[in-house]
């Protein structure tokens, strides 16, 4: 394995390199079908300037705060969403098994009952529950082979059951818990979150950087320094945009918790789905199962894997809207978290079919779908406008995903 | 077992120079049995193959072929009956058994993922990584560019394109490598020119040979018979899962092997045909 490469492959990778040519292959790429995220982007940048041309409240510092606090559950479950997605599956359980780890997650905190827990316990108990749901759905779906929408159909009107049967006598449960209810209220101060953005570039540079590198030794084409550099300036630029607004938000500045929690885990996620074995594996079984089962890879394992992770994102989310409200009543789960989430993943561009997309999807839906929320509560827009308005744009990211899925496959013949 | 593949390289070029068969066969089967329900696929066939030939396996539709091929890659396992690796009784419960042994299968319907790159293809299942098992990237896509290489796979321009993008004949040639990639002693090759044009059944048959000049046993499986001629050492006959007989290119022709294939003609050497 010597690293020097024979002079022409070099040259050809430096010609590859170039910025032109990285800009030609990604046009030819587009024109193909594979659009990466340019629909999502323009979408959020006509979105913005929609709402701004209505309301100047929209682009204020202390709405950016709340869009991150109201997009934050949301956006969690649909990192969970992401990965069922990527495997060809579908779990419409998500909503209840979040309205479930509300529940959980209140009850294990109940203040003057057998069952009071530290806060951070009783968050590692509720998401312990959708971690368990996600094994048994994920069994039943892995090793007997009934569908997952009938499974998980299933474990949806029986998470809502549990629900009402729990919450029966009383009907609601508050939060007192610090803990919990700052996983989703708490405001980091000015300086942590200038610290987090620090790290999260470093981090970002880091990464970037050592692929760089290792590409470099190992004599492959390493892609444009410059765009690298480029990219990283810009992903880092944009935290410490946050950052900054945030903290010029009254009465409250700095960063939402909870924020750096979504972003933490569509980060974590977005690493194991891309950087790690199982992430492939992911991807291979939602591409073709059979094609991995034949290469050795255990299918019926990732499958259930699969389903705890969405059951355990799903808890994580539902944790993250009971400790908005301070606590949970007989509507958690319902309304519109199902449909918001599954609709977060599809709009940020992963694929129904299976196999395609990425976790960073689930933040960039999420954005959307929490930025027309946002936006047409502020307008003063009625709840029939928001349910239309999100249909619609569901329908459009599905419709350009099957037509694109087209048009690559007619590009590969 | 993890040994580099360009010594393997090595060692397979010295051994086609003299090009002896080795005495024991690579892979042999011995009466071996497999049924789905009443339907019996497979009756008391034998079959072998030895490193550095092309095996031609014939038959009509439904002979057994693509059964004979999963049941030594473990995809299903046998009712009875033996096989032997390099001279070794072996069983086979899984693919990766097969893996382990060495034995690679470009299956009919290509098994690879179209929505994975063709570095991610070749290292499906097997991929290189660090103990927190983080994929290693950059030796993974070298190793693949210079297999291809070694192939004289040049029509595929990136190792970094997804496999949806190439043509059949590219398809194949990536399924086909990944055979080679893995240092694997036997290759089989389950009709690879069904579905392509003239000059990419051209591409894939050039691969075929230089799979065995390499060294490597490889078994093909194939319906057009003057593929089969081309590059075939030897041919093995099956008819409605039974063995018709093993013949020699050289002492043969296609009449012969149309009638056995169709008819179930016994074969010219000891080979008996149950009747
Ligand atoms: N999975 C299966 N289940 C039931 N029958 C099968 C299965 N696979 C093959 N067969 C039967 O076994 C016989 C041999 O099939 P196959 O090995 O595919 O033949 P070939 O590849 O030579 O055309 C056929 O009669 C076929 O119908
Ligand atoms: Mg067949």
């Amino acid at each position: 394995m010597s690293s020097a490469a024979p002079a022409e492959i070099q040259a050809a990778a430096e010609d590859q390199d170039s910025i032109v040519a990285i800009l030609r292959a990604r046009w030819v790429a587009i024109r193909s079908g594979d659009v990466g995220s340019l629909p999502v982007i323009i979408g959020i940048i006509a979105i913005a300037l929609y709402f701004n041309s209505k309301t100047s409240i929209f682009f204020s510092a202390v709405n950016f705060q709340n869009l991150i606090q109201q997009m934050a559950g949301v956006t969690v479950i649909a990192i969970g969403v992401v990965f069922v997605l990527l495997i060809g599956e579908i779990d419409l359980s998500i909503g209840y098994v979040s309205g479930i780890a509300g529940v959980s997650v209140a009850y294990f905190q109940q203040a003057g009952t057998g069952h009071q827990y530290p806060g951070l316990v009783a968050l590692a108990l509720a998401i312990a529950t959708g971690l368990v749901i996600g094994l048994i759905q994920g069994s039943v779906i892995a090793f007997i082979g009934v569908p997952s929408f009938v499974v998980t159909l299933a474990g949806l009107l029986v998470s809502q059951g549990l629900i009402l049967q729990v919450l029966g006598t009383q009907g609601v449960i508050g939060i007192q818990d610090k803990q919990i209810n700052d996983i989703a209220n708490y405001v980091l101060t000015k300086n942590t979150g200038w610290i987090v953005a620090i790290i999260l570039t470093v981090a970002l540079a880091g990464a970037a950087f050592g692929s760089y590198f290792s590409r470099l030794r190992a004599g492959l084409p390493t892609g444009n320094v410059i765009l690298t550099i480029v990219r990283v300036a810009f992903f880092g630029g944009l935290a410490f945009a946050a950052v900054y607004i945030c903290n010029q938000a009254k009465p409250r500045p700095g960063v939402p918790l909870v924020g750096l929690i979504f972003v933490f885990l569509v980060v974590l996620g977005g690493y194991v789905a891309s950087r790690t074995t199982f992430g492939r594996h992911v991807y291979a079984v939602g591409g073709n199962a059979e094609a991995a089962r034949r290469a050795g890879i255990n299918v019926k394992l990732i499958r259930i894997i699969v389903f705890m992770i969405s059951g355990a994102m799903a808890a994580m989310g539902g944790v993250i809207l009971a400790s908005r409200l301070n606590g949970i009543d007989l509507t958690a789960g319902g309304g519109t978290i199902l449909l918001d989430s599954i609709s977060a993943a599809v709009i940020g561009g992963v694929s129904l079919f299976g196999g395609r997309g990425r976790v960073s999807g689930a933040l960039f839906g999420g954005l959307i779908i929490g930025m027309i929320a946002n936006g047409i509560d502020l307008v003063g827009y009625s709840d029939a406008i928001k349910l239309i308005t999100t249909g619609l744009i569901l329908l459009a990211a599905v419709t350009l995903d099957t037509v694109l899925r087209r048009r690559q496959a007619a590009a590969g013949r | 077992m993890e040994v580099l593949r360009s010594e393997h390289l090595r060692r397979g070029k010295n051994r086609s120079v003299n090009a002896t068969p080795t005495p024991t066969p690579t892979l042999e089967l011995r009466e071996v049995a497999k049924n789905f329900g009443s339907v019996e696929a497979l009756k008391g066939v034998d079959f072998e193959v030895r490193d550095g030939e092309v095996m031609a396996l014939v038959g009509d539709n439904g002979a057994g072929k693509s059964t004979l091929i999963k049941c030594v890659a473990g995809i299903y396992s046998i009712d009875d009956g033996q096989i032997f690796f390099e001279g070794e009784p072996v069983t086979i419960h899984g693919p990766k058994d097969a893996a382990r042994l060495g034995i690679e299968v470009v299956y009919q319907d290509l098994a690879l993922c179209d929505n994975l790159d063709v570095v991610q293809n070749m290292y499906l299942g097997r991929e290189t990584h660090d103990p927190l098992f983080r994929l290693r990237e950059a030796p993974m896509e070298q190793r693949t560019a210079e297999t291809l290489k070694s192939l004289s796979v040049t029509t595929i321009r990136s190792v970094r394109q997804a496999v949806a993008t190439l043509s059949g004949g590219q398809r194949q040639s990536v399924a086909v490598a990944r055979a080679v990639l893995w240092n694997n002693k036997i290759v089989f090759l389950d009709e690879p020119t069904a579905a392509l044009g003239v000059a990419q059944t051209r591409q894939v048959l050039d691969l075929v040979k230089r799979l065995a000049e390499q060294g490597l046993a490889v078994v093909l499986v194939s319906h057009n018979l003057v593929d089969v001629f081309e590059v075939a050492d030897r041919i093995t006959v099956l008819r409605l899962g039974r063995n018709v007989g093993v013949y020699e290119k050289d002492k043969t022709n296609e009449r012969e092997i149309v009638e056995a294939i169709t008819f179930g003609a016994p074969a010219p050497e000891e080979t008996e045909v149950k009747a």
